[in-house]
This record gives structure tokens, sequence and C-alpha cells, in this order.
């Protein structure tokens, strides 16, 4: 019960202290907006061909004659309430947009994240109870490689081998192939919509579409979980409590689960919640490979077509859910470590 | 052999040979080992570090780490042959029939599972039991083992719980199944002498108790007479002598065993008593235990460079007078060399590690300073060094106020070489990148401006001499030297400017007995030959008692006690300075209780 | 002490066969770095239609792209760039990180919170992301991905150096070397960094390999280098184009040599680990 309180009380402390850093981001978007090239009135206009009033009016419209201060109020204002501007390529507002391809991206961030997982920790497990083994070698080889190999090389390599070569995967372009209906939208993870409608074939199209990807990349990140894991079971089996359990007789099992492997995990959970945000950095190219409709590849397609509100609503969204990553993480750490909440 | 001979022994060791497969081939760590133990008898395993006592206890029990094997011997539980046991053999042994306590018992308990759920698990190992009826007998252990508030330590986190209390619920784990033997390694060790009384005396009770018999594995001979009934005396990975206490420590026979046993402070003994045989043969023979321990244990060896240096400057030169350094005390009118004056130290968050400390130490006088951990006696030392400011207080050197100078400018002060200090941990105390040469030299460059040449050079190697360091030794780094060259090397640099006031902040706290003994001689010698001031701080009070003539005893911050060693303690005035005297081992039999 | 250092090196490098091949390997490639463009057999930059999307042949190594140009050669000259953008990231933010580090490190107090705290929040952003917004804001050049790469592995630096210099500043040799007369600043310069700079090297070669696998991602999403320069990353985007009709040549060998330079630097990084640790000297 205490240990609860403390735990809630910590990532209360946690959340309050990442809000500067949510400012700064804040910040650091306005400034995006203010030193891009160009002068956004233009962006903002109807087109290339605006005429001159036509841009001192947006110009007025924006707020841009006001004085730098006053402009961030304004700015933080408008976040405040939701706008964060409109897309010049879609059209539509920046807020709709990332909202409806949101889940596309954490629909492949946590599939890569859970395949990663279920390949990390026995991995290294394995290696770590056979030290020195051929399992050692062969994981220690994997972690060697695989932090090497970049995300956008490998997940073009899948395809040529899986879809040219084999033809065992679909075509590697969005979450469902053209021909096949959507499912009724309800959380717009493809995989549990298909699901809650019962449309099994669909959930299979949609799986299939999905492979490819979050092995692409679920590859970058088995490597240092993977490693991390070795290296935390490696110390967990060395240390004084494990030859106490020993010592006492305690069945394996015991020993290895209930001792090493759960004070092993402490620290593949803090690499994890590392790990989360480098995936969402990922994003960007492994969306770019599979033509996938997320956010980051919105983001990336109004970058290049210097079409940055858009950028500016995707790195924001990137900060908010880098918070409640860290915070998941603290809770999830504060749950399983007694020892935090003495600080 | 204390069994008769119809009567099996409990445990019988024979011929036990370990063996570590290390980067440098193999090392040898047991080599030969024999004794036994009869069921209800404490014996004691006495060595100093790399004896190879504690690898014996894991042979025993077949915990060893994964590169040490049993290469030879036999080990009889009951009986029973557990030389070459099965892993299934061996869990139904662990707990149920020899049990284990060890060094560090925060670090042997599980940091993430609560102490009551650990009991249980040791518990369910062997038996059938329900969750509940676990925790039940946890709580019956934990009284057992006569923890404060035992229902509530049941859900308590290792971390919450004093080093003292975890050794206890060690104790708990280790009884719960009730096994015939008890096998503690080192188990007060690092832990304050009034806590590793109590822990102690506990384990005796619980021992006679229940009829269980214990091996005692300590490098504290005062440890081992006092609670066991029969010592071996190990060296180098053999016993080199098996007696009863009283016997051992009046008559001791082999030389190795005399040396220790002189070596071993005691309440009567003085600096020169250490080691009697002025020019007797070194110690150890080759290499040197500490440098053997670190090739057998640590496994990743730099080894054995310089080992058998250590063993030559063990009996480098003892010289005359030692027998009269007894209490020399200053002429009357000696003027005050350091006065310190209402010093108080808070740290953030209002912690208070000195609270209103007042002493002074004349020139050439050797003030003792005593406390447990946490009595503020390091912090108090650092203070007087003007390594770190006081929150209040005066302190004044030679008549002059040196604490009105901010500890950050204290550098440039004329009085910055007459305050020196020798720290603790000699390991910890020489940079790594520096060779002992330029960490002796490195106060002289800087304090004396010297520059490099003829002079700085015959200057180190002077203070290299004086310090018992042979010069040959100047070229090594830290980690190619031993435990007792690195403590000679913290020495010479801080006598190297010739300093008025040695600050030893428990100097040989990290040395074997036998090197203490040197180090101790060393420090002793140099002070009388420079009129240096000593504050000693230490929380060995036999050490204490030898080396000073006025002692402070210090409790959370204060001071509650101070006044001439001699009087203080024959006859301390206060209940906390009784308290630590009687915590005190003293080499005999087993006290009567 | 050089002498010995050497000597050491080359006992660990005859014991520890993996290490020695990684520094040939950087060696070579800093070699090909500096020669690449005199010694390769085409032209990167001239297109020869005819010959397009050529696969590996005698001729062509490594195949021609969809203008014709020898893919093998593009990777030699290539080396360059991407490794200049690597070091010159590198070595800007590890000066800065050891400085700033060492400094909150010996310190503590507030300066080392506030940085911690920054350096915390800059270490679990997706950095990727803010390279990414960063080379959009400075501007699409490649001197701005040397300062997103720096700016986004200045963090490791710092939290690196602090941890060293914390875990070392109330050891025994520094307060020895204040008794022996050192001003902090002297302690921080003459004894601090020497002993935490080798673990820092280390460090360096480590991230060396994560900061060329970071600017040529940039590049592969058209951020910094732009066509026709022959840069690793630019080369797999443009082949990514025909991955789908089986033209892997234009892929798998810009990400070969981009898995083996950052392999090279990865294990050269463990290796100088072993040789630079003065426990493992004998």
């Amino acid at each position: 019960m205490s240990q609860l309180s403390t735990t809630a009380k910590r990532a209360g402390w946690r959340f309050a202290s990442s809000l500067p850093a949510l400012f700064g981001v804040l910040v650091f978007t306005f400034l995006l907006m203010r030193v891009l090239p160009g002068d956004p009135a233009v962006f903002f206009a109807s087109g290339p061909s605006a005429g001159k009033e036509e841009i001192e009016m947006i110009r007025k419209q924006m707020g841009l004659d006001k004085p730098v201060p006053e402009q961030l109020v304004r700015y933080l204002g408008d976040i405040g309430s939701g706008n964060l501007g409109r897309s010049l390529t879609t059209g539509q507002p920046v807020l709709a947009d990332l909202k409806s391809r949101l889940p596309a991206s954490l629909e492949l961030t946590f599939s890569a994240l859970l395949i990663a997982l279920l390949t990390a920790i026995p991995l290294g497990v394995a290696a770590a109870l056979r030290q020195g083994s051929f399992v050692d070698h062969i994981v220690r080889f994997i972690c060697a490689l695989g932090v090497c190999v970049p995300t956008f090389v490998s997940g073009l390599l899948l395809i040529y081998a899986f879809y040219y070569l084999l033809g065992i995967a679909p075509d590697p372009t969005g979450r469902v192939d053209i021909f096949s209906s959507q499912p009724p939208l309800v959380t717009g993870f493809l995989l549990i919509d298909f699901a809650l409608a019962g449309d099994w074939e669909g959930w299979r199209a949609a799986a299939s579409q999905l492979v490819l990807p979050a092995f692409t990349m679920a590859l970058f990140v088995v490597a240092p979980l993977a490693r991390i894991t070795r290296a935390a079971m490696l110390a967990s089996l060395g240390s004084d409590f494990v030859r106490t359990a020993r010592s006492l007789g305690l069945p394996p099992r015991k020993v290895i689960v209930t001792y090493a492997l759960r004070n092993a995990l402490l620290p593949v959970l803090t690499i994890a919640g590392i790990v989360f945000s480098t995936m969402l950095g990922a994003n960007v190219l492994v969306e770019k490979v599979f033509s996938w409709p997320g956010v980051a590849s919105y983001a990336l397609d109004a970058l290049l077509a210097s079409d940055y509100a858009p950028v500016q609503g995707f790195v924001l969204l990137m900060a908010s859910i880098f918070v409640v990553v860290n915070l998941t993480v603290d809770v999830l750490y504060g749950v399983a470590d007694p020892r935090v909440s003495v600080e | 052999m204390t069994t008769s001979a119809s009567n099996v022994p409990l445990l019988a060791i024979d011929d036990l040979h370990v063996t570590f497969s290390t980067r440098r081939g193999l090392v040898e760590a047991v080599r030969g080992v024999s004794f036994s133990v009869a069921a209800g008898e404490t014996l004691g395993v006495v060595g100093e570090s790399g004896s190879g006592k504690s690898v014996t206890a894991f042979a025993v029990t077949r915990l060893l780490d994964a590169s040490g094997r049993v290469s030879q011997g036999s080990i009889r539980f009951a009986g029973e042959d557990i030389t070459s046991a099965s892993s299934k053999q061996l869990r139904r042994l662990h707990g149920a029939a020899i049990s284990m306590i060890f060094q560090n018992p925060r670090g042997a308990l599980n940091p993430i599972r609560t102490v009551g759920q650990q009991i249980a698990d040791a518990i369910m190992a062997h038996e059938p039991i329900s969750a509940g009826e676990g925790r039940a007998r946890a709580l019956d252990l934990l009284k057992a083992v006569l923890i404060r508030d035992p229902k509530k330590r049941l859900d308590a986190y290792p971390h919450e719980l004093s080093g003292g209390m975890c050794q206890r619920v060690m104790i708990a784990m280790a009884i719960a199944c009730a096994p015939k033997l008890l096998i503690a390694d080192e188990p007060t060790t690092g832990l304050d002498v009034t806590t590793q009384k109590t822990v102690m005396d506990l384990l005796a009770k619980i021992t006679a108790e229940r009829g269980m018999a214990m091996i005692l594995i300590t490098h504290d001979l005062g440890l081992a007479s006092r609670y066991c009934q029969r010592v071996c005396v190990m060296e180098q990975g053999k016993v080199v002598e098996e007696a009863q206490p009283l016997s051992l420590f009046s008559a001791p026979q082999h030389p190795y065993t005399k040396r220790l046993v002189a070596a071993s402070p005691t309440a009567t003994s003085t600096i020169a008593d250490l080691a009697p045989e002025a020019l007797s043969p070194p110690l150890s023979h080759s290499p040197h235990p500490e440098e053997a321990a670190v090739a057998a244990v640590s496994k990743d060896g730099p080894e054995c460079a310089g080992a058998s240096f250590e063993t030559r400057t063990m009996s480098a030169p003892q010289d005359e007078g030692l027998g009269n350094t007894e209490k020399r005390k200053p002429a009357p009118g000696t003027p005050l060399l350091l006065e310190v004056q209402n010093l108080v130290k808070r740290y953030d968050r209002g912690v208070v590690a000195v609270n209103d400390v007042s002493f002074s130490i004349r020139a050439g006088e050797s003030l003792g300073l005593v406390g447990e951990s946490g009595s503020g006696k390091s912090t108090i030392s650092r203070l007087v060094c003007r390594l770190i400011d006081a929150s209040e207080g005066e302190i004044l050197f030679d008549g002059q106020a040196i604490g009105t100078l901010p500890a950050r400018d204290f550098h440039r002060s004329p009085l910055r070489k007459d305050i020196q200090i020798v720290f603790q941990d000699p390991t910890d105390s020489l940079n790594p990148r520096f060779n002992a040469f330029d960490c002796i030299a490195h106060p002289l460059r800087r304090l004396l401006n010297m520059k490099d040449g003829a002079a700085l050079t015959a200057r180190v190697s002077e203070c290299a001499e004086r310090a018992g360091l042979p010069s040959e030794l100047l070229e090594r780094f830290p980690h190619q030297l031993s435990g007792g060259q690195k403590a000679r090397v913290g020495i010479a640099r801080a006598i190297a400017c010739r300093p008025r006031l040695l600050i030893l902040d428990e100097p040989t706290a990290a040395l074997d007995v036998s090197v203490q003994a040197v180090i101790l001689q060393l420090l002793d010698r140099l002070r009388r030959e420079d009129d240096l001031a000593l504050l000693f701080v230490s929380h060995d009070l036999n050490v204490v008692r030898m080396m000073c003539e006025r002692t402070v005893v210090m409790q959370n911050g204060q001071i509650v006690e101070q006044g001439e060693s001699l009087a203080l303690f024959a006859a301390p005035q206060t209940a906390y300075a009784r308290t630590l005297l009687e915590a005190v081992l003293h080499l005999g039999g087993p006290t009567s209780r | 002490m050089t002498s010995s250092t050497l000597r050491h090196t080359v006992w660990i490098l005859r014991g520890n066969p993996v290490t020695a091949v990684a520094a040939a390997g950087a060696f070579i490639l800093c070699l090909l770095a500096i020669i690449g463009p005199w010694i390769v057999p085409f032209d990167p930059i001239a297109s020869d239609v005819a010959n397009a999307l050529q696969p590996p042949s005698a001729k062509y190594w490594a195949g021609t792209d969809q203008l014709g140009r020898d893919v093998f050669s593009r990777l030699i000259v290539a080396t360059r760039l991407d490794l200049a953008i690597a070091a010159s990231a590198v070595s800007l933010s590890f000066v800065l990180g050891a400085v700033v580090g060492a400094l909150c490190g010996y310190t503590g107090g507030r300066l080392d919170r506030y940085v911690g705290r920054f350096v915390d929040v800059l270490m679990a952003f997706p950095l990727f992301v803010l390279a990414m917004a960063m080379v959009a804001a400075l501007g699409n050049r490649v001197e701005n991905i040397v300062i997103a790469t720096a700016i986004i592995n200045l963090p490791f630096y710092i939290r690196f150096a602090r941890a060293e210099v914390n875990v070392r500043r109330n050891a025994g040799w520094v307060e020895a070397a204040r008794a022996s007369g050192d001003s902090h600043v002297s302690v921080v310069l003459r004894f601090l960094l020497p002993n935490v700079l080798p673990a820092m090297a280390v460090q360096v070669s480590l991230n060396l390999g994560w900061a060329i696998l970071n600017a040529a991602g940039l590049s592969f999403i058209g951020l910094g280098v732009s066509a026709p320069t022959p840069e690793w990353g630019i080369m797999v985007a443009e082949g990514a184009r025909f991955i789908s009709t089986g033209k892997w040549w234009l892929v798998a060998f810009p990400g070969l040599a981009l898995m083996l330079t950052v392999l090279c630097f990865n294990l050269l990084g463990d290796g100088l680990r072993d040789i630079l640790d003065p426990r493992m000297r004998t």
C-alpha cells in the first residue's frame, strides 16, 4: 500500500519534472517555425501565385506582425486549444491527420517491441545460463551484428528476400492491401479492430502486412535488449543473493526465475524504455521503406515538401509520447523494485 | 581430535585440494587441507587473505565459482562421501544439513523480495508447507534471532534493515531447516564492533541451543578465540596448526602462528610486541598471500609482480628503541599544535555529521579518534586536513586560525605542507596513472616547487626508504604493488614534505594483521624520528590504545569521552565507551557465559 | 610508458585476433577515405545510361545503378564523406561532453542537477526525430547534419564523463592530490580527466558507428547530402526503388559497407577497452 503511494508520488513528481522539458520542446518547435527558411506566411498562402496583399493579410491573420514573445504566447494558446495548424499537402488540420495516423505507428512499434522482447529475453537468459557455450557465442554474435545493420537496409533486404525471391510476403506498401476493406474503426489498431469484427481473413491480411516492418524494427532493437539481458542475468547469477539461494537448497527453477531473472529484468526495463523511444525515431525510416501510413512518414513527406506545420505537430506528439513512456517505465520500475521508494 | 574413535565426525575433510583455472593457468588455492568437526562443536578456521579459508568452506558446500574445482581429497558428511555428490544430492544437503552464512549480509539477501518471503523460501525448499505456514514459521524464526518488532520486519525489504539485522535474517534462513552444520564465512566483517558482538553472541547461543556444529571462518584471532572450541590456522592453502584456543594463543607451535598471534593487537600488547623477533624470517614465503588471493579469487591477475618484495620489507629495519615508545607524554610546556573548537559540519537536509566537537593536539603528540561507522570521525579527519569546510567552529594550527581560508583555496596556504593525510584504502588512495615515484614526488613538486632532477630523485628515494619501500619498486604502478606496499607509498607521500601533523584515517583497516603490524611499527618510528603529531582515526580500540597517548571517543558526531588512553581504557567513564571496550575481543580461551 | 603501452597493445592484439582485424579494417577505411577518389576504376558521378542496372560482374564488381554509374566506385568514394561527417560530429560532442560532464561530475550541486535533468530529457527523446527536426530547422546542408549528429551524441558523453568523474571524485587519490597542494581545477585537469579519457576514447569508437548510422539514416530520408554526391545512405535510398524488381545489389552493397564500417568501429571499441585498462597491463 505504502509502496503504491510512493510510486504514485514518484510518478507525479516525474511528470511534473518533465513539464519543463515539454515546454522546451514547445519553444523549440516554435523557433523551428520561425527560423525555417522562407516566410511562413508565403507557405500558408494559397499558392506561390498569391498576391502581396494576400500574403500581408495572412501575415496579420497569423500574427506574424506582432513581437516575438506575443507570438509565442499566441502559439502556446493555439497548442493548448488543440490547434496545430493545417497541413498544406493534405489540406486537413494537423491534429486530425495525426489522430488518424497515430494508431498505425503505434501498432507497428508495439508489435516490434513485443517481438523484440520475446526474442531478446530468452536469448539473453540462455546465453547467460550457459556462459561460454555455443549458444552464448551465437547470441553475442547476433548482438554485435544486430547493432550494425541500419533498419532501412535490413527492411529492404527483407523485402527482397520475402517478397521478390520467396513471394510469401505481400506487396510491401501500407497496412492493408488495396483490395480488402477496412474494418469498422474502433481502436485504429487493425489487428484489434479486425478481431473485434470477427473478420479473420482481414486479420490475416493485416498481420501479413505488419510482419515484415515489425520484424525489421525488432531486428534493430533485439541486439541491445539481448545484450543487457545477458549482462544483467550474468551479474545477478554471480551475485551474493543467488549464492545464498543456492546455499539454502532452493530448487533451480526458483533460483533462476525468482531470484536471478526478476532482478535481472530491472535494468532490462530501463533499457526497454530507451529502446522504445529509439524505435519512435526508427519509425521514420521503417515507415518510409514500407510506405506505412503512420505519423512519421506523414511528417517526413511534409518535411520534404516544406510543409512545416505537420513536422511541428509530429515533434510535439513524439515529445508527449516520450513523457508517457517515461512515466510508464517509472511506475513499472517502482512496482518492481522496492528500493526506489527510498530516494 | 575431540571426537572419540567410535563416533563418526559430522564433517571430515581429508587432504582437500582446490584448483582454480585462471588466465595464467591453474592456481591451487587449497593444498591438502584436513580437519574434522564433531556434532555440536564450534571450529574456528583462521587465516589472512589468500590463505584459502573461504575457498575451503565453499568447497565443502560445493558453491565454488565455475572456475574452481576440488581436484583431490575427500569431504565426508556424517560418514557419507559428498566429494562428488550430484547437484540433486547437494540440493538436499544445502540448507537442510549444511547451511552457510556469508560476509556482507545485505548483499546476501535478495533486494526485491521481502525478508519473510525469503525465509519462507528457505523452509519450502525442503518442506512441503503452504505459504501461510511458511509465513508463520518465518515469524517464529525472526523471533528466534531476536529481531526487534519481528511482525513488522516480515514484510520489510533488505534495504530497510541495518547490516546487523540483515545478518540476523541470514541466520534465520540458515537455521530454518535445522541443519546439523553451520558454516559462517566472516559473518561479522564489516559490522561495527558492538553489532559484531551481538551477532556472534546470537550465533553462539543458537548453535548451543540447537546442538548445531559451526565452522567459523575469520581473519580475526580474537573472534576465534572467544567463540571456538578448537581453532585451525591456515596459511597458503594449508592448515599449519590446530589446537584449542587457549594453548594456541598462549603457546603457539608453528612459526606462522607465532607471528600471527604476536601481530594481533591485544589489550596489553605494545607496538614493539607486534613483531618481537625483529629479524625473523618473513611472515609469508612466496607469493605474498594478498597476491595469491588476487590470483585465486579474482582471476584477472596482474598477480605476483612484486610479491616477494613485501616480504623483504616486512623484516626491514625494526630499529632499536622500539620498546620505549610507550606513552611519551610531551613535556607540559609543549605548545598546542592543533586546536579544534566547537566544530560543526552540517550536510544538506539537516544531516549533522559533526556536532560541536573540540579537542587539541600538542606538538609531537598522538591523539586517537575512535568510534563506530557514522560517528563522524572520517568527517573530522577531512575537516582538520582542510579538504572540506566546517559549518561552524574554529580550527587553530600553531595558533593560527586556518578555518578562515576556504578549503577551496587552502592549497595555496603555506600551512598546506604541514598537515598531511594517509587514507584508509591503500588502493583507492593512489592515482592509477601515476607510478610510485610520481605519487611520492607529487607533493614535493606542488608544495615545495621542486623540479625534476637529482634533488627530487634523492628526496623521493629517501622518503621511500624511510617508509620501507625498496627503491626498485618506485617505477611500478599501483596495480603492480601489494596492499602493504601501496600503504607504504601512501605514507611516503604524506611524509614527503615533512608535515608537522599527520592525519591517519584508518590507515590499516584494509590490511591483514601481519601487514598491519609492520605498518603500525613504521608509523610509530616515523613519528618519533620527525617528532610528528598524529591524529589517528580508527575503529580498532586495541590499535588506538597502542598508538596514542590520548583518546577521543565519538558517537553520532559528538564526543562522548576523552582522556589519557591508559586511564580511559582502564576505567571508561561513560556507558558507551564501556560498551565499545567490552565488545573488543581478547586473545585467550572462550569466554565463560 | 609509451613503449610499454605499445608492447601491451601488441600483446593484446595477439591474444585477441578480432580486435586486430577490426583495427586493420579501421585503418583500411581511413586509407580509403583519403586515397579513395584516386584508385576507383570509374568516375563515381558520370552516368552511362547504356549500362544502367547491370548486376555485379567482373567489370562492375558491385553492379551499376539506374544511371549506369559503377556502384563499387561510388561506395569507395563515399567513404570519405561518411567518415568525415561521423568523425567531426563525434569529436565535437566528445570535447564538449568531456568538459561539461567532468565539471558536473566533480562539482555536483545545482549545475549537475540541471545538466543531468537536461541530459536525461535529451537522451530519452527520440534522438533521430530530434536530429531530423534540427536539420529541417537549420537548413538542409552537410554542416547541419554534423551539428545535429553532434548534439544528439552529446548527452552520451556528458553522462559518461559525469559518471566516470563522479565515482572518482571522492577517491583517496583525489583528496590526496588536494592535500598535496592541487586546486580543484588542477585536480580535474591533471588527475581526473587523464583517468577518464581512455574510457571515453572507447566510447568514441563505439559511438562512431552509431553516428555513421545516424548520418546515413538522415541522408536516406533525403536530408543533408543530396544527389548525385556518392554517399551510402543516398545510395540505399536510390536503390530502394528497384528492390521490388530484384535489383538487390543497389541496396546490399552500400548496406554492407555501412554494416562493416560500423562493425569495425564497434569491435575496435571493445578491443580498446581491454587495451586501455591499466589493470590488464603487467
